[in-house]
């Protein structure tokens, strides 16, 4: 292990290992992984289901397999890995950035890089911010929490199940549970709509014949020790339970499965600007953060649902950190040339920049911003809907004086699936004003 | 063999005379139906140190109340527990209440309370800027603050048993019958009342070791029932102290259980309150507390509702919503969505409106309904036992061998240029196993190793402190439970999330045919 | 006449599929629905993924997969040959666990390696 390193990854997930490899294709020598767990591959290891890697690698794979193939990857490329190790702070500076670490094997330490990649990926809501009344018995797992006892420790967490959210996990720990010889009595979901995939909801619930309920919830949960009985109401379009639509299951588990938080305690700490709607970073076009030599990638920028689209993303963040680094150690060279050897001009710091503002119809944006100078060809924005559409809208994209930039149809669209739509660089030359509305229209 | 002295009950007010009792040459037990100290409302309530102005003088409390708090900094110092002097405000919203400001100073004073004053509404502001704009004045009591009170209660009783008084969980004490000189105790193990949820699985009693300290009692009569001798009792059984002083006494008061219910809010809302705020009580009835926390969470609450049943510490959508309510009146930028847990505390209010304390029978000591301000008062409590002991005869001899003081490591309190040094000489306070509190393997193992180990997940979050950030144990709660198995030697499908009964796993998965 | 909903792709179509008409689907808005729709009425599979002992202390269990999808009705009895074995380490990713289930020529693979 060395002191200084040209860029640090913290997180060993798809997003951090896919950020490493393109970092040290993009040309930097001196890279180091840092990963909390024993071992690279992040939440795919306990992801045994398959569906991973249609998109990227053109088959379908488990998570394992999945993380598999990032980690075989890096084999040979000279990459420093330091797993069972924990990013305690960042520090940025001026001239390089500073990251603290402990681990038991390398110990409690400081290393200096000029680049830093967040890949910390994200955090489950718990019971505490839903707020479920009734006693705290044991037998309440958020999904992932089973899903590491089942299929990584080899245990299981209940017999009689019910699950509250129709999120992919609650899904898949849905089918997971019931072939490991559980009862699994319902899925309940608070909206209207589910969030999980269609095809996790097929295969993973009606193949065993589980119950959805959708504008139901959990509001009651009884038992002192372990769960005994779960009330289950309908909601009114308040999400306020309706009297009388009372339901009991007598159960001794209960899967919540109410979303996923971008994990950020460390980026917050170190001054990094968040975004409210995503909880994760506010990033320019390159994926770099409000702090320059800081980028994000993967869950802990917004929340992914196909690790496709995080390698994707990361390998664009660890490009643009390579090059970010490359940049400047040119300009030390050689003072006062505005061609960087990318072809990219000028100091991204000084480019002009727009914000991409999502209407009422949009959850958000990534990226937030975007600096028209610093775009090679294109920049991938993805988003997502607020609500469902069932029949074909668009995508539309208005400047400051409302002047239509681009509009994107799109055939049918929901909050659970991430959308993307790949914006010119010719286009975004053409924006006038500050910023760029993002909503969804009717096609005129 | 025959105790000296039981004490019935390890709450916060059982574990302080423990703690005093083991200065004297006695034959000590301490029993308690739960799997670990402080399971009952020492564990669930505001962790305040209360300043001292709000009991009437004349009672039990207001005698009490000063005492305490000053010898709960002072132990806190002495046993190494988390505690912080925040000081407090008493809010008044409107001018009528700033009246019941200066009788609550009055009664302060005439309590011992020192350093108290009323300041107006922008002088209180500008310390608090969160405070809603409507502060007219606020009571400030300097001396109060906040303590982690399972810790409180734990610290006492490991120097207890470190100085020789047995510790005896999962202890239930069902009957108790005077047998000319001294009392016989019968009592169930709690754990037998458990069914596994597999039927293969190992049955909870047998699970474990029996986890009781020093010398243990004979078990005889019923199947699962202990027979435990002492000559003299101490009834701190919190919401049971009426059930058990009826054991031995004629009825002379009963607890009205009363329930609180909370938020716990992240610490990432940033700075909400320095102090503790409480409401003025007005005839609207009490307005909620805000409340630091000693980790720098905030606790919102607690309503009070008279409920039936003793251990329901469920809550209800409607307590809660209540709470958010009126926390907005005081705190506007209040949201219920940085909750990170919700839960309840059930107070023994008693018909009797202050403490019970004294001898109900011979050899029988009360100190029952201990109420708030229970927690601050406990170590007053303890030593008005001690008096009373003593003026009987009881604490003649002082142990001379006796073994004060404690000290934990915490690795986020160890300053900065120490720490390498120090995971280079322990390399386990190197691995964070907590991720949201930053705890380690070293502290979670070190827990483990105490007088009174933990037995269960909430065990070691009650010493360690894991799990208690925004993730809740999702992430360290599964690494723990691999830890307390592989440090105790035990069956992981056998631990416990918190109380017995509340087994985490149920089985294993692939029943593979052994073939060697 | 049954009724399926596609999951090919996120559209989530809601098709008919006729059996006695030779399996005629509708609904579908594109080619690979109605492909979808048939395979599930005539003879719907599934690749199924699950775990298998491992002797190490490191890591209990093993995740597999089967290398092709297998009949829907056969997931559970295939689950259950999986309580029978147990590896020992070193494992590679790809390594049959039970081969050719059912003596279809489908086999279940490990989806990992294990060193220790
Ligand atoms: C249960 C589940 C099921 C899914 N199913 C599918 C699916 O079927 N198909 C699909 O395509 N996608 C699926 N996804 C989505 C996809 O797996 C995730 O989007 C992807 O794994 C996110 O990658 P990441 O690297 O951003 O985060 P992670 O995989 O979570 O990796 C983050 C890593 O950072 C480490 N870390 C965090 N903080 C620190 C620190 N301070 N110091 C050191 N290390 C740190 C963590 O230990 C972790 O290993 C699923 C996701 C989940 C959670
Ligand atoms: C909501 C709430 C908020 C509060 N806030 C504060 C505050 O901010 N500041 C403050 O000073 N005080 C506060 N209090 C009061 C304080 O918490 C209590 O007064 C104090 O914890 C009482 O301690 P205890 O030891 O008497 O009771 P407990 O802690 O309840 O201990 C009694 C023990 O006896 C055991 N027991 C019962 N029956 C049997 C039996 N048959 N056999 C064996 N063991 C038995 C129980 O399991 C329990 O562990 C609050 C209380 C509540 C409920
Ligand atoms: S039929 Fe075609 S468009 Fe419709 S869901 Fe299936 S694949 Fe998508």
């Amino acid at each position: 292990m060395r002191d200084h390193y040209q860029l640090i990854v913290i997180g060993g997930g798809p997003a951090g290992l896919g950020a490493a490899f393109s970092a040290r294709r993009g040309g930097l020598d001196h890279i180091l992984i840092v990963e909390r767990d024993v071992e690279l591959g992040g939440i795919l290891n306990q992801c045994i289901h398959n569906g991973f890697g249609l998109h990227y690698f053109g088959e379908e794979l488990t998570g394992p397999e999945y993380a598999g193939r990032l980690i075989d990857r890096l084999a040979g490329l000279g990459i420093d890995i330091l797993c069972d190790a924990m990013a305690l702070e960042i520090m940025p500076g001026e001239q390089e950035h500073s990251l603290r670490l402990v681990s038991a094997d390398a110990g409690y330490r400081l290393v200096t890089c000029e680049a830093v990649v967040l890949a910390m990926g994200c955090r489950e809501r718990t019971r505490g911010a839903i707020q479920i009344p009734g006693t705290r018995a044991a037998g309440i797992f958020t999904a992932g929490t089973a899903q590491r006892y089942v299929n990584i420790e080899g245990c299981m967490v209940g017999r009689r199940v019910i699950i509250l959210g129709s999120g992919d996990i609650g899904l898949i720990m849905a089918r997971r549970m019931t072939l490991e010889g559980a009862e699994v009595l319902a899925c309940v979901e608070l909206l209207p709509y589910s969030g999980g995939l269609t095809r996790n909801i097929v295969q993973c619930l009606q193949d065993f014949n589980i119950p959805l309920f959708l504008s139901h919830t959990i509001t009651k949960i009884e038992g002192k020790d372990r769960v005994k009985r779960v009330t289950v109401q309908q909601v009114d379009e308040n999400f306020r339970p309706i009297d009388g639509t009372e339901m009991y299951y007598d159960v001794d588990t209960v899967l919540l499965s109410v979303g996923l938080i971008p994990e950020n305690e460390l980026s917050r700490a170190a001054g990094v600007e968040i975004d409210p709607k995503t909880s994760g970073p506010v990033v320019y076009e390159n994926r770099e953060t409000s702090i320059p030599g800081i980028f994000a990638c993967g869950n802990v920028l917004h929340v992914h649902d196909l690790v496709d689209f995080v390698t994707e993303e990361s390998e664009s963040a660890g490009e643009a950190a390579a090059a970010y680094v490359l940049r400047r150690s040119d300009t030390d060279k050689v003072r006062g040339r505005d061609e960087d050897h990318t072809g990219k001009s000028g100091d991204p710091r000084q480019a002009s920049c727009f914000s991409l503002v999502p209407d009422q119809t949009i959850a958000y944006t990534v990226p937030q911003r975007i600096r028209p100078a610093c775009v090679d060809n294109v920049v991938r924005v993805y988003f997502r809907v607020k609500a469902p559409y069932k029949t074909p809208k668009q995508i539309v994209f208005r400047d400051g004086e409302r002047r239509i930039v681009a509009s994107f149809r799109r055939p049918y669209m929901a909050p659970g699936e991430m959308e993307h739509v790949v914006l010119k660089r010719a286009l975004l030359d053409g924006v006038r004003g500050d910023h760029l509305t993002v909503s969804v229209e009717e096609i005129s | 063999m025959i105790f000296d002295v039981a004490i019935i009950g390890a709450g916060v007010v059982g574990c302080a005379v423990s703690y005093y009792l083991s200065q004297y040459e006695l034959k000590t037990a301490l029993l308690e139906r739960e799997n670990d100290v402080a399971m009952g409302a020492s564990r669930a309530n505001t962790a305040i140190i209360h300043g001292g102005y709000d009991p009437v003088p004349g009672t039990w409390m207001a005698r009490l109340n000063v005492e305490g708090m000053r010898r709960c900094f002072e132990l806190c110092e002495e046993l190494d527990v988390e505690c912080r002097k925040t000081g407090s405000y008493v809010i008044a919203l409107e001018d009528e209440q700033t009246e019941t400001l200066k009788i609550l100073l009055e009664q302060g004073v005439a309590n011992g309370c020192e350093g108290l004053e009323i300041i107006d509404g922008d002088a209180c502001r500008a310390r608090e800027p969160h405070l809603t704009e409507d502060v007219a004045a606020a009571l400030w009591v300097p001396e109060s603050g906040v303590i982690n009170p399972w810790e409180f209660a734990l610290a006492m009783a490991e120097v207890a048993v470190r100085n020789g008084v047995s510790f005896m969980p999962n202890t239930r004490v069902c009957d108790i019958a005077w047998e000319g000189d001294h009392y016989v105790i019968g009592a169930a193990d709690t754990r037998e009342s458990f069914e596994p949820l597999d039927r293969d699985a190992e049955p909870y009693a047998a699970a474990g070791s029996a986890r009781g300290t020093g010398e243990q009692p004979t078990t005889g009569g019923e199947r699962g029932k202990t027979m435990i001798r002492a000559r003299y009792l101490i009834n701190a059984a919190g919401v049971e102290s009426d059930t058990i002083h009826n054991m031995v006494a004629p009825p002379s008061f009963e607890i009205v259980p009363t329930r609180g219910e909370y938020y716990l809010l992240d610490r990432t809302v940033g700075p909400l309150v320095k102090s503790v705020i409480f409401a003025c009580p007005s005839a609207a009835g009490k307005g909620v507390t805000f409340s630091p926390t000693i980790h720098d969470n905030f606790l919102v609450g607690p309503n009070a509702e008279v409920i039936d049943d003793r251990d329901d510490t469920a809550v209800t959508r409607a307590a809660l919503d209540d709470i958010a309510r009126k926390a907005c009146r005081m705190v506007p930028d209040f949201n219920p969505r940085t909750s990170i847990r919700n839960f309840a505390g059930v107070r023994a209010n008693s018909t009797c409106g202050d403490f019970v304390i004294g001898k109900a029978a011979e050899n029988f000591l009360d100190l029952a309904a201990i109420k708030s301000p229970g927690l601050t008062c406990a170590p007053a409590i303890a030593r008005a036992a001690l008096d009373i002991l003593r003026e009987d005869g009881w604490l003649s001899e002082r142990k001379a061998d006796w073994r004060g003081g404690r000290r934990v490591v915490r690795f986020k309190e160890i300053p900065e240029e120490e720490r390498a040094a120090f995971v280079r000489d322990h390399p386990l306070y190197g691995r964070v196993i907590c991720r949201c509190e930053t705890i380690t393997e070293g502290e979670i193992v070190a827990s483990m190793k105490r007088e009174i180990p933990p037995v269960s997940i909430d065990g070691v979050k009650r010493r360690a402190g894991t799990g208690m950030g925004r993730c809740q144990g999702g992430f360290c709660g599964p690494r723990v439970l691999g830890i307390i198995a592989r440090e105790s030697g035990r069956d992981p499908l056998s631990i416990e999330e918190d109380g017995a009964g509340s087994r985490v796993l149920v089985s294993e998965t692939k029943k593979a045919v052994r073939r060697e | 006449m049954k009724e399926y909903i596609c999951v090919v792709c996120p559209r989530g179509c809601h098709l008919s599929v006729d059996e006695e008409n030779d399996y005629a689907v509708s609904g579908n808005s594109c080619l690979r629905g109605e492909a979808y729709g048939r395979g599930e009425a005539k003879h719907p599979t599934r690749i199924v993924t699950s775990t298998v002992r491992v002797r190490s202390a490191v890591h209990p269990r093993c995740p597999v997969k089967t290398d092709k999808p297998i009949g829907k009705e056969d997931m559970g009895e295939a689950i259950r040959l999986l309580d029978e074995v147990e590896l020992i380490p070193p494992v590679r990713r790809g390594d049959i666990v039970i081969a050719s289930l059912f003596g279809s020529g489908t086999n279940f693979i490990s989806t990992r390696d294990i060193d220790e």
